[in-house]
């Protein structure tokens, strides 16, 4: 039983025999990404070393800058949801629940006859919300009038809708949440919800994101902030971190679920256990709106914080999920940051950004990297940074450029960081009794 | 080109996602159909969209039933 340790100022109180911190364990996962439309197919292509990115035909981007993104092809919707219902929720319900689905598919829960539905309870963010249903709404509403706006505008566009759609639809009465941090909506929520499971609140939580944020508007919006690649003749190759050529990150879609379980919890249902979640941490920089200060220090300050709620030392996490966007200033940022934390042994660990391959999948980001950091621990497989050719001054971490690797890893942290200086970081480890 | 009662029904299938074969004359959109009171409302807009009719929200209302609809849009365009 681990004791709830209390952070003060000046070092930490340990309160004993009052309340005891329960485990918290991965026993489902469920995806989308542009490298395929479940978990097994995504982590194919990650460890293949595949990019997902390819030319926008969404709608029709020729006079945008930016002209490519990374989208959710060939989905058959049609085992998840109904047309009537497909036809009243944006894109990105859609793919969150399709991901929920997976995720309860492959945690057996469902079978698990025993289980209390007022302790289940859901997390799924996103960053950005119903961005396409609104888009289609203003348009109508501009050329007919209010009488065009669909009595389903707020429910199909809400970030919290994926949440209330999962209950629903699995009957899970407990919990019910939808944290919105731009792109560390991933991660806080899962970290969020972790906590909800070791605080006693609830015995397994849905926890997530998901985006569809490829329209018209956020493409055109995230180019005018000159955060897009523009290297459109070759979208494959354009999401590449840490390299002297990068111009941007590549706006991506998808979904990301993990179903997250009280330890006993899990061992009485007899479920397969991918991971635990050892560590959550938070913080912000409190610095610019959009870019982090070149120190990565409040990066930093959220890999600390989850250190040290995880209880352990440093040295022991081998593999880095990076934030690593394929930004000018954030990507040297993050290394700086992991430098400052690690000290001698940065030079150890292996850190790779996935979003080489899927791009920046926003809200959903966090969740698919959390994923992927369960499944190299899983399958003891380290993921590339792919397009990594010559990697910039100062970026000289093992970043596991171009081809995946086979390592031993048994702690693995995953960071998001968000517009409003917002930061979170994960800390998994190899489940041991 | 379709009669009204087709074209009505036809949407009724498409806003409802029900079968032609469950859709009667007679059929309730909430008892029958399974609607409510969202599916309705974008219900009476698909029928105004088809028709290129206004409803008003008081005549709107009184449309329980798919012989309703027909009754109106024949009455009305």
């Amino acid at each position: 039983m681990a004791e709830i340790r209390i952070s003060v100022s000046h070092g930490s109180i340990q309160v004993k025999g009052v309340m005891t911190k329960r485990r918290v364990v991965i026993t489902g996962m469920g995806m989308l990404s542009p490298l395929g439309n479940s978990v097994e197919s995504s982590w194919e292509g990650i460890q293949a070393g595949r990019s997902g990115i390819g030319t926008i035909d969404r709608f029709d981007a020729s006079g945008y800058n930016t002209r490519i993104g990374g989208a959710i092809k060939d989905l058959d919707i049609e085992p998840y949801l109904s047309a009537k219902d497909a036809r009243k929720l944006d894109a990105f319900i859609h793919y969150g629940l399709i991901a929920a689905q997976q995720a309860v598919e492959a945690s057996g829960l469902e079978q698990y006859a025993d289980l209390d539905s007022e302790r289940v309870g859901v997390a799924i963010g996103s960053g950005i919300g119903g961005l396409e249903f609104i888009e289609k709404s203003v348009l109508a509403m501009d050329k007919s009038g209010p009488r065009k706006v669909s009595p389903f505008f707020v429910p199909a566009s809400v970030i919290n809708m994926i949440s209330g759609n999962v209950a629903i639809r699995f009957g899970y009465r407990g919990p019910n949440i939808a944290i919105t941090t731009a792109c560390t909506t991933g991660t806080h929520n899962i970290g969020y919800a972790a906590r909800t499971i070791a605080y006693g609140d609830a015995d397994v939580m849905l926890a997530g994101g998901s985006e569809m944020a490829t329209t018209r508007t956020g493409v055109a919006a995230f180019s005018a902030a000159r955060a897009l690649s523009t290297r459109n003749d070759e979208p494959e190759r354009a999401s590449r971190p840490w390299d002297k050529e990068r111009d941007g990150f590549v706006l991506s879609d998808g979904a990301g679920v993990l179903v997250l379980e009280d330890l006993e919890h899990a061992q009485r249902r007899g479920a397969t256990i991918y991971g635990e979640v050892i560590g959550f941490g938070m913080s912000d920089d409190a610095h610019h709106i959009t870019a982090p200060p070149a120190s990565g220090e409040g990066a930093a300050r959220s890999m600390k914080n989850a250190i040290r709620d995880a209880g352990i030392e440093p040295s022991e996490i081998g593999y880095i999920n990076a934030h690593g966007t394929s930004t000018q200033v954030g990507d040297v940022a993050e290394v700086a940051a992991v430098k400052s934390v690690f000290a001698d042994h940065a030079s150890n660990l292996s850190m790779s950004s996935t979003k080489s391959m899927t791009g920046h999948l926003l809200g959903a980001a966090g969740a698919v990297e959390a994923i992927f950091s369960v499944l190299a621990i899983r399958d003891g497989v380290l993921p590339p940074t792919i397009n990594l050719d010559n990697p910039d001054e100062g970026c000289d971490l093992d970043f596991v450029a171009n081809k995946s690797r086979k390592a031993d890893v048994r702690v693995a942290l995953s960071n998001s960081f968000g517009f409003g200086g917002t930061n979170g970081t994960l800390i998994f480890r190899r489940f041991e009794d | 080109m379709s009669t009204v009662e087709e074209r009505v029904k036809k949407i009724v299938c498409e806003q409802l996602g029900v079968k032609e074969s469950e859709v009667q004359n007679s059929s309730s959109f909430v008892e029958d159909l399974g609607a409510d009171s969202l599916d309705t409302v974008e219900l009476v807009m698909a029928l105004e969209e088809e028709f290129e009719t206004e409803i008003p929200d008081e005549e709107a209302e009184k449309l329980a039933s798919v012989q309703d609809a027909i009754d109106y849009i024949v009455a009305h365009t």
